[in-house]
């Protein structure tokens, strides 16, 4: 995965509450087996609609996209994930998150940023004002900065670690091979297998 | 201090803890279904990687199949079920394809197995993992690089959620189900209401649920925003899971039923949270909008977006009206639906289809009715105490196991404009088919709604 540490681009302001996987990717898109191609998926039926925010070419090239609270409930498809970033976004900014959502960010190396609900809706109204406006989501220093405004947000260490390296969970965990070897061996005997 | 029921279980399957970083946390059972796993698979493949325990891994062919007999026509569906069976040979896991008496819903399935049991950590690509909990583990859905991760080390690192108590007084009314008590928790602590915590359900309401009911609560945790549900294993569960293929035999029975009743949160234990709801003050619920807080009792109206003080509650009522093509003030009672949708892993199970065919007994449907069993098991036991005649008698359409309708990646979808009331679990713009309207309901309901052509609770037959 790449390395997140810090990102400066323009953003689009998505003014819209419980943002479901089910928009940001639809489930017919889900059948394909591979993990690229879901960029023409992203938001598909919204898009349909020429006034919907993505389709306005003030916004093009943006790389933030900053939603309303709730953005990411519902379903895990980390397909949501994968079409978010194939369309060019490395970071979310919302109030919430869906948990599964979240997860599967950080394990893809999209940032999903929490910023208070007021403060999202601030930014969301900075962008509309000026679409140009640059926007820097600093991981090292847990900021997000633009024009005279810094408002900090908060991501666990361990987490942050990881995405400014780069690094892929099962690698670390399987450094831990042995402390799991021990586990196993004393897992309670009339635990069900499938064979 | 005593503990929860939930960190009791997380505590039990702790591999690692280090300062600073997540808990490695064992796995007991990974179920896997042919959406969210081929990139899994690669990703084993690119790296080398084996499967550690396929033992500990099941797989079922659920979303993409259609519930009609014969071949997948899609062959983009086609190719993912393909897809799945190649796997699951190649890395020597079990898996149960169409056709096989042991197919299903892959919620459905593990429990009816006997494999999913007390005290246990579950997971799946899939966010209704939660319905697993109600045997009183604790069980999550994954995404995608999860999923793959839990395939090469049987762990997952993970924070422990905090914990939740949502606690359910008094007794359910008659015709009011374990489905209308989730829809009305959901409506009270709104979608995000859960986000962060592990849901306890308890309570003398609970407690007197079957484990079918149980499933259904638990299975909609996630439509509360919480991560899982999950409730204490008691006399309830044992009976259920007694004889069972999976479950524990002889000593090892008796072993496993005294450690299960260690499995309740102590008496001073504390919660993070905790939610009280009256049971005995509760009707049927169904939802009027676009997210399943968006509920109300079916004796109601449409609500006016004005009676949200919340601005952003109350912009996405707007929307959700605007969506569902409903007008404020209108009962929910006038509302008529084209087709009725009686399955899923939230109300797919065979009390399910008990009740839904105890009221469509003698009687006629006014809509396409869709009755799809949550497993093969499910239909087969329907079949032999007659349900299927029932539901063919009344105009109804028996189907063959699958998820069906509730997310439509079969060809069971509805038309744009088409409004349902579907016993499934999200009412999401788009979820049963573009431009399609979904109202969920209990299986009652939608019984009800099925004879009557607009929403509808069985007393008002
Ligand atoms: S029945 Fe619906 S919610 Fe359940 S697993 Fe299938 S698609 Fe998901």
């Amino acid at each position: 995965m790449e390395a997140f540490i810090t990102h400066t681009g323009t953003a689009v302001p998505l003014r819209r509450s419980n943002v479901d996987t089910d928009q940001i990717i639809p489930a017919v898109w889900l059948k394909q087996v591979s993990r690229t191609g879901f960029e023409n998926g992203l938001f598909a039926a919204w898009r349909e609609d020429p006034e919907f925010v993505l389709n306005d070419a003030t916004y093009e090239g943006a790389s933030i996209l900053v939603s309303g609270p709730d953005f990411g409930t519902g379903s895990s498809r980390e397909h949501a994930v994968w079409a978010l970033q194939q369309y060019g976004f490395r970071v979310v900014i919302a109030a919430r998150f869906g948990d599964i959502f979240r997860n599967n960010s950080t394990k893809m190396g999209l940032l999903p940023v929490v910023l208070p609900g007021d403060k999202a809706a601030d930014l969301q109204s900075a962008v509309e004002a000026n679409p140009k406006l640059e926007i820097t989501v600093d991981l090292r220093e847990r900021q997000v900065r633009w024009a005279d405004e810094v408002v900090a947000f908060e991501i666990d260490d361990y987490t942050r670690w990881r995405l400014m390296e780069g690094l892929d969970d099962i690698g670390l965990t399987l450094r831990h091979a042995d402390d799991v070897a021990v586990y196993e061996n004393g897992r309670q005997p009339w635990l069900p297998t499938t064979v | 201090m005593g503990r929860t029921l939930a960190e009791k279980v997380w505590e039990q399957h702790v591999v690692r803890r280090a300062d600073g970083e997540p808990d490695l946390l064992y796995i007991d059972l990974h179920l896997i279904h042919e959406v969210t796993s081929p990139q899994a698979f690669d990703g084993l493949r690119l790296a080398g990687r084996k499967v550690r325990r396929p033992d500990l891994t099941i797989a079922t062919e659920d979303h993409n199949v259609p519930t009609v007999l014969g071949p997948i026509a899609d062959p983009v569906s086609k190719k993912q079920v393909e897809t799945l069976r190649k796997n699951a040979a190649e890395f020597g896991i079990r898996l149960h394809p169409m056709g096989d008496a042991g197919q299903g819903v892959v919620h459905i399935i593990g429990p009816q197995f006997g494999l999913t049991q007390p005290g246990m950590t579950i997971v799946c690509g899939d966010s209704h993992t939660s319905t697993h909990g109600a045997f009183g583990g604790i069980a999550f859905g994954i995404g995608t690089s999860e999923v793959e991760h839990v395939l090469a080390t049987q762990t997952l690192p993970a924070y422990r959620p905090k914990t939740m108590a949502i606690e359910v007084s008094g007794e359910l009314p008659p015709g009011v189900t374990a489905k209308d008590l989730i829809l009305a928790i959901i409506a009270k602590i709104g979608t995000g209401g859960g986000q962060g915590y592990i849901v306890e359900y308890r309570g003398e309401a609970v407690r007197e649920l079957s484990m079918e009911g149980r499933m259904t609560v638990c299975n909609m945790s996630i439509e509360a925003g919480a991560r899982a549900g999950m409730i204490a294993p008691d006399e309830t569960t044992f009976a259920y899971l007694k004889g069972r293929p999976h479950a524990p035999q002889g000593e090892a029975w008796d072993q496993a039923v005294e450690y299960w009743k260690s499995l309740r949160t102590d008496d001073d234990a504390v919660f993070d949270k905790v939610v009280e709801i009256d049971a005995s003050t509760l009707t049927p619920y169904v939802t009027w909008g676009t997210n399943p807080g968006q509920g109300l009792p079916l004796a109601e109206s449409v609500p006016s977006p004005d009676s949200f003080a919340d601005p952003v509650a109350r912009s996405a009522a707007e929307r959700a009206l605007d969506y569902m093509g409903l007008n404020a003030g209108t009962p929910l009672r006038e509302i008529e639906v084209d087709t009725v949708f009686v399955g899923s892993c939230t109300n797919g199970r065979i009390e399910d289809l008990r009740s839904a065919a105890e009221i469509l007994r003698g009687r006629q449907v006014r809509t396409r009715t869709l009755i799809v069993p949550g497993s093969m098991q499910v239909k087969l036991q329907a079949e032999e105490e007659g349900l299927h005649e029932v539901f063919k008698a009344a105009g109804a359409e028996w189907r063959e196991a699958g998820c069906s309708m509730c997310l439509g990646m079969n060809p069971d979808t509805l038309k744009p404009g088409e409004r349902s009331a579907s016993t499934s679990n999200r009412n999401f713009e788009g979820r049963q088919g573009k431009g399609g309207r979904t109202h969920l309901v209990s299986p009652q309901v939608a019984a009800a709604t099925a004879v009557t052509g607009r929403l509808t609770a069985p007393a008002d037959l």
